[in-house]
């Protein structure tokens, strides 16, 4: 019994680590922006093939064994899915903020860009599922009647580790100042001479790294490669982030392994098409309980 | 006495004489088989794809919230009026022999639709009920939320197929134009779809739709005004669902087939194309642009996958440069203002 419920919770805390991880890049851009970022699950997927051809490339091409494949692979995705949601916001979200378009108009496009990638990915590299090459080779440890890989722990580890990276840049460094002081007033911020754009990008940079590495980390643990992956994941992460507060990272990385508990545990007892119903009805009672979140702090507005 | 000017009877029944002539065209070509019965579903597609963006542009533009699930609704007014239709109507593998006699359909068939409809606007408390004290994004989150719970429950709903789907409504249509053959799916939608923007009309320029506007400015300020806005948000809610819902059982009966997987955040996502391209708040703009979208999609059908990314592409170049939408929150009437003389439209 307690095994049970030890592997479950592996299980689950490797599953939240994916969402921990884009709901990371959701929360960051809507806490500067306050702009749902709808094309950061395609993000994610984007960065899972980049993932996949880099890793091809390093070990057919260049024949390098899979460690050091892998150890290629971490920066080299991170920093192209980077220019990615860095070229999404020059080309389709600053235009429209500089002419002070009304935010739900950027949603829109946000959300059309995340089409776009979607579709032009299957009318590129066409409809038939890409089988990531294995890197390492995968241990099984079996403590007490409780398996895992060594690809769980690293997942959860980094998961983990990025979470205090960014909670570090966000709370400790001046880049993470500028960010907190964008979101708390736009407009006085530029007066202090801090380069409101600059930070943008970084901020989306950072989000867009992440969302990569998460791909990466997908696509090595689930190794099946299809255009419409990010979609629903995206979808998901974005409610854990809700959930969690958005605009908070400790709220971001809660709500994801709070969504990836709640799935495992609904899979664990009923039948798996039950997984969505009972998970979404879970997060829209915490919702309507507490309505801006779990972190999230409630705004006084002036009339 | 004082007689009536001209211009003023013309000014009063414009838009019921054109109505009543299109109709009547569109009803005519389609029993003469004049017109081919690809162009016939591609208008019958039109008239549920208005019904869909106007009613949202009710939630979206006039009430300024962020609706994402419309698509939801519609699923449920889909399956509702489908499972109806097929108990009563139409010989069936899971309902077995029809409950009345299926001479009856014709007479019922608005009846179904509407029953649908209802259906839907109880499933639109599923967010009414939490827009008491969430709004904005959070908003946004629920409804999303709410399109996922009424898909997953409906294919975890072995009985009526589950994910399979769920046909036979043709049959129903059929026993329908075997009583009276008139192409009645043609009749129904042109006549649903006018019902929608007449009352979308009027509930917009009533006093108590006034109140919608008021919270789409400031929701706090509207209280203290003495808009009960609890009331105002649940009625426009449940109002918007219910449409959807109508144009859900309108979809399932012209396809003759529903799947929860056709009523997707994909197919949300569309509807919100819709009225973000027509401009919020402007019924006219979302009438324009669901006719507008129809077109470009069916246009566009020859490029297959290339479709989905041109789509998003013009509608990203069309917010860059008229970020506002085709019509902004203008009406036609707006636009042109010497249409006013010539037509009335209440």
């Amino acid at each position: 019994m307690i095994e049970t419920i030890i592997q479950n919770l592996i299980n689950a805390l490797q599953w939240g680590s994916f969402y921990a991880l884009i709901a990371l890049g959701y929360t960051m851009v809507y806490g500067v922006l306050t702009l749902i970022n709808f094309a950061h699950g395609d993000v994610f997927m984007v960065g899972a093939y980049i993932a996949f051809f880099v890793a091809t490339f390093i070990l057919t091409v260049l024949g390098l064994p899979g460690w050091i494949a892998l150890a290629l692979t971490i920066p080299v995705t991170m920093i192209l899915t980077s220019m990615v949601g860095v070229s999404l916001e020059r080309i389709a979200y600053r235009p429209l903020r500089r002419k002070g378009a009304h935010r739900l108009y950027v949603v829109i496009t946000a959300l059309m860009c995340g089409l776009i990638l979607e579709h032009a990915n299957l009318a590129i590299l066409g409809a038939s599922r890409k089988a990531f090459p294995s890197l390492i080779v995968e241990h099984v440890y079996t403590v007490g009647g409780v398996s895992f890989t060594n690809l769980k722990i690293a997942v959860i580890v980094t998961a983990i580790l990025s979470f205090f990276i960014l909670q570090w840049i966000v709370t400790q460094t001046k880049v993470g100042m500028a960010m907190r002081a964008i979101s708390y007033d736009k407009f006085a911020v530029p007066l202090m001479g801090i380069p409101i754009d600059s930070i943008i990008v970084i901020t989306f940079a950072l989000g867009s790294s992440f969302a990569g590495l998460a791909g990466l980390l997908f696509a090595m643990s689930y190794p099946v490669l299809e255009p419409y992956m990010g979609a629903l994941i995206g979808w998901k992460a974005f409610i854990a982030a809700v959930v969690g507060g958005i605009g908070d990272i400790r709220g971001a990385f809660l709500g994801g392994f709070l969504l990836g508990a709640v799935e495992i545990l609904v899979v664990a007892v009923f039948p798996s098409t039950y997984r969505d119903l009972i998970a979404f009805t879970v997060l829209l009672i915490i919702l309507s309980l507490k309505p801006t979140g779990l972190f999230g702090i409630a705004k006084t507005t002036k009339i | 006495m004082r007689k009536t000017p001209v211009k003023s009877i013309l000014q009063r029944y414009s838009v019921h004489f054109i109505l009543v002539v299109l109709g009547a065209g569109i009803t005519y070509l389609a029993y003469q088989e004049a017109i081919g019965l690809y162009v016939l579903s591609v208008l019958m597609f039109m008239g549920v794809n208005i019904i869909l963006s106007t009613s949202l542009n009710l939630v979206n533009g006039n009430m300024g919230e962020f609706s994402c699930g419309h698509a939801g609704f519609m699923c449920v007014g889909a399956y509702v009026a489908s499972i109806l239709g097929v108990l009563l109507f139409a010989k069936d593998k899971i309902f077995g022999v029809p409950l009345l006699s299926p001479d009856l359909a014709v007479y019922c068939f608005p009846f179904i639709i509407i029953a649908g409809g209802i259906a839907a606007a109880f499933a639109g408390l599923l967010v009414a009920l939490p827009s008491y004290k969430t709004r904005g994004d959070y908003l946004a989150i629920i409804t999303i939320a709410a399109n996922y719970i009424i898909i997953s429950l409906i294919e975890n709903l072995g009985a009526i197929g589950g994910s399979r789907g769920f046909m036979g409504m043709k049959k129903v249509v059929n026993a329908m134009n075997d009583v009276v053959d008139l192409p009645w799916m043609v009749i129904w939608v042109f006549i649903f779809t006018v019902f929608t923007v007449w009352i979308l009309r009027r509930y917009n320029s009533s006093t108590f739709g006034k109140g919608v506007s008021a919270i789409c400015q400031d929701e706090v300020a509207a209280e203290i005004m003495s808009v009960d806005t609890n009331k105002v948000k649940t009625i426009t809610f449940m109002l918007s669902s219910g449409l959807a819902g109508i144009a859900g059982g309108l979809f399932a009966y012209i396809i003759g087939y529903v799947n929860p997987g056709s009523f997707n955040i994909l197919k949300s996502t569309e509807v919100m194309v819709m009225v973000y391209l027509g401009g919020m708040a402007s019924l006219s703009g979302a009438v324009m642009s669901a006719i507008f979208f129809t077109i470009l999609l069916e246009l566009l059908r020859p490029l297959q996958i290339i479709k989905w990314v041109i789509i998003p592409l013009v509608l990203i170049i069309v917010m860059q440069f008229r970020p506002e939408g085709i019509m902004g929150n203008r009406e036609l009437s707006d636009i042109f203002p010497k249409l006013k003389r010539f037509y009335r439209f209440k």
